[in-house]
């Protein structure tokens, strides 16, 4: 008889795509849905969608959600999660939406403690919108309105988003991941669950930023852009734990 | 029957919206109405129910948004600059809707303005306020009792049509004191299997969202809202009259605009003139049904307001411009006395008004 | 009668409070009332002050340009509504702080001294219970009765303070009182 090595996630549906080849987000799409299939929570998983190229997710989600406004998906979760505190609810948001229009909005959820569970898909630029200069732009990064570069003068350096979070006490869990290799997407998940895992047990807000490529708005192959991730993203961007309340109480 | 209790309107909207079955408020601190979130973060907790102070207002509405989505009776309360930053929720909570009570007690304006009472939000409230062509049922209170009344109401017609309903209210109905009796919920329980609550064995997730790529199936949502708002058209047109009946001149006036008119036409009636009041409550829909009948019995309209002048336009077009419209208003937080009134009354009906 | 009254004074000394007591018992004996604070235009000069309408006819207009009572515990608040009191109207004046004389002679002016009575009854702060008795005593708006039933109604939680202020209010009408005789 035959095993199943390998099949579709209960969590999402059997569609095709509408991101571009290459994109990490269909990768990190299947990793949350991997991970709620696991801990057996589909049925009481409530995820926030946000304004950005993951706009469609709940196309790709199979479980509740709702479409926040550009940045509020922190917000969205918080009056989601206050009215179901049972349930699981974790808000998918890109650079733009998280780390520019919703700074305030993160940062305030993650100062309660709010027991939702973000996934932060960091690209360095606006995807949806074609390639525009995001918050974690790198100096340096040609975008669409950083024609000569992110320029340190006048826009200054990209945020350090997991660091940031990390100064605060309300966050449980805060982890840096990338899905460019194998090890690593394994790591990706480990993390994502664990982050799931936490918001359960109710230890507060928990955050994995997975950075990501972007080949259509970088103008890369998707092969170049997992080099370019390598070479530029990750010496700005350290993969790694920023904090974790369980190892802390270790 | 509750026993009548002596309240400030904002804490009445407060009580009455927890007796109403709100069990998650989402706010930030503005003067006028910052009554409401002090109240609600002392009740809130008795009965079981979740106070948060958000960051923003923006996240305020947001927050309404996500517990509106999830299912809950939710509210939020503000003041005019602080209504303005919820507009973008507002029209995303109209885009998905969802059901929730939004109050703004207006103070004067443009701008970070006055902390003192004005009505110069009307247009926002009425028109729109936010993006992309959307209805809210704005109900607009002149009395403590009123501010209770109308809270509960709120949220019934707020379930009932799966729409924002805003409160209309403004600093001296926010910050006066008159007995209030807080009646029982009369509010109906109404299912909600649209909202995200989890799928828990549900075949099909639910999707709160206002997101329609396709130009043709945005329209088609458009329809359906336009048939919706159509439908509250019909039934929610709201008003009270007060000596119409025989009068030449209509004074056209809501909230607290409206209890100053009634203490001049008091002095109007003494002294032989014949003013009578028509006081809209729901300012959308705006009652157009009175004003054509008045139309034909007085002789003129005045509409009354603290603001340069916005209503007045519905008040055109609910007459239909059959008899003439004056307006007499002030702003920036300064109100009217009932004699300033009279003076305008007088003026009219003794044919000075050259208009 | 259509009572409009204001009560005015500094931060402090419990003109908020003294209205509102004023309205519970107008709202005990059935009566439209309302009570607004000091909040807009008219909140100026550094005084506190309140228009507290008590009525048998329609509620109307809460606020109160020309009240047919007045309360005056400081100067500037004698020195603001001392010309707004309509003709036979009455103005009660702190003579503890007021030594300005009143220039208007159409109104009924009553010169309490209520700090000093409070003073006397063991507590400065009880002085806008002496004010309030006295303002009762001159215009008659609620029963004295029902003004100490909504005094321990507002106080049910600190029932120890309810005897020495309705000492407090008794003085106050007893010197409008003696006074009219």
């Amino acid at each position: 008889m035959a095993e199943v090595l390998f099949s579709r996630p209960k969590a999402l549906f059997d569609i095709p795509t509408h991101y571009c080849p290459g994109c990490h987000h269909g990768i990190i799409h299947r990793l949350v849905a991997e991970v709620i299939d696991e801990l057996g929570i589909q049925e009481k998983t409530i995820g926030v969608a946000p304004v950005g190229c993951a706009v469609l997710a709940y196309d790709y989600f199979n479980f509740d959600m709702l479409e926040a406004a550009h940045g509020r998906a922190p917000a969205v979760a918080t009056g989601v999660k206050r009215v179901h505190p049972d349930a699981a609810v974790f808000t998918y948001q890109g650079d733009g939406d998280l780390a520019a229009i919703g700074c305030a909005e993160i940062v305030h959820a993650a100062a309660r403690g709010e027991k939702i569970t973000t996934i932060f898909v960091n690209n360095a630029i606006y995807g949806m919108t074609g390639g525009q200069m995001a918050p974690t732009t790198l100096v340096g990064q040609v975008t669409s309105t950083s024609p000569y570069g992110r320029n340190l003068e006048t826009a200054g350096m990209p945020i350090r988003v997991s660091e940031m979070l990390a100064t605060l006490d309300g966050p449980a869990f805060i982890a840096r991941v990338a899905v460019n290799t194998p090890a690593n997407m394994n790591k990706a998940k480990a993390a994502i669950k664990k982050a799931f895992e936490l918001q359960l047990s109710g230890q507060g807000f928990c955050l994995v930023e997975v950075l990501s490529i972007c080949p259509t708005n970088w103008g890369k192959t998707p092969l170049e852009a997992v080099k370019w991730l390598e070479e530029n993203m990750v010496p700005h961007y350290p993969l790694g734990v920023y904090k974790d309340v369980q190892e802390a109480a270790k | 029957m509750s026993e009548k209790v002596l309240m400030k309107g904002n804490e009445a909207i407060a009580e009455a919206a927890v007796a109403a079955g709100c069990r998650h408020y989402f706010g930030y601190p503005i003067t006028p109405q910052t009554e409401i979130p002090e109240y609600m973060s002392k009740r809130m907790p008795q009965v079981g129910g979740v106070f948060l102070q958000a960051e923003s207002e923006v996240a305020a509405i947001n927050m309404v948004y996500g517990a509106a989505g999830a299912g809950a009776r939710v509210m939020t309360s503000s003041s005019s600059p602080g209504i303005s930053l919820k507009q973008e929720g507002i029209s995303y909570t109209a885009g998905a809707e969802l059901p929730c009570l939004i109050v703004n007690i207006m103070r004067g304006g443009p701008g970070l303005g006055g902390i003192q009472p004005a009505q110069s939000d009307y247009f926002q409230a009425t028109k729109g306020g936010g993006h992309g062509g959307y209805r809210n049922i704005v109900l607009a209170p002149n009395s403590v009792q009123e501010m209770a009344d109308l809270t509960m109401l709120g949220f019934s017609l707020a379930d009932q049509y799966r729409n924002p309903v805003m409160l209309l209210g403004d600093g001296v109905i926010g910050q006066m004191m008159e007995p209030v009796e807080i009646k029982e919920n009369n509010t109906r329980a109404v299912e909600k299997p649209w909202a995200a609550v989890g799928m828990h064995g549900r075949a099909k997730p639910n999707i709160i969202n206002s997101l329609y790529l396709k130009a043709n199936e945005l329209e088609d949502h458009n329809n359906r809202l336009q048939k919706k708002y159509a439908l509250m058209r019909g039934n929610e047109m709201r008003w009270e009259e007060i000596h119409t009946q025989d009068a030449e001149l209509i004074l056209v006036a809501y909230g607290i605009t409206a209890r100053i008119a009634q203490s001049a036409i008091d002095i109007a009636r003494e002294n032989g003139k014949k003013a009578g009041l028509l006081r809209p409550i729901s300012l959308w829909p705006f009652p157009e049904p009175p004003f054509v009948r008045l139309a034909k019995t007085a002789t003129a309209f005045l509409t009354l307001e603290l603001s340069a002048g916005q209503m007045i336009e519905d008040v055109r077009l609910a007459t239909r411009d059959a008899k003439p419209v004056y307006f007499y208003g002030r702003t920036g937080g300064m109100i009217m006395s009932p004699m300033e009134i009279y003076q305008e009354i007088t003026k009219i009906l003794d044919g000075k008004e050259g208009k | 009668m259509r009572h409009e009254i204001i009560m005015s004074g500094f931060g402090g000394q419990g003109v908020l409070l003294m209205g509102q007591i004023l309205t519970y018992a107008g709202m005990l004996e059935e009566k439209h009332v309302s009570w607004i604070p000091s909040y807009g235009p008219e909140m100026r000069g550094g005084t506190a002050n309140c228009s507290v309408i008590i009525t048998e006819g329609l509620a109307g207009s809460p606020m109160v340009e020309e009240p047919t009572a007045a309360v005056v515990l400081n100067l500037p608040s004698l020195d603001k509504f001392e010309a707004a009191v309509r003709v036979n109207g009455v103005l009660i004046v702190n003579s503890s702080l007021i030594d300005k004389a009143v220039k208007r002679q159409d109104i009924k002016v009553y010169h309490v001294p209520v700090n000093d009575i409070a003073i006397e009854l063991g507590n400065l702060k009880m002085a806008n219970m002496v004010a309030l008795g006295a303002l009762i005593a001159a215009i008659d708006a609620v029963e004295m009765e029902v003004l100490f039933t909504a005094f321990a109604k507002k106080f049910a939680s600190k029932p120890q303070v309810i005897e020495a202020n309705k000492a407090a209010i008794n003085r106050g009408y007893d010197y409008v009182k003696k006074s009219l005789n």
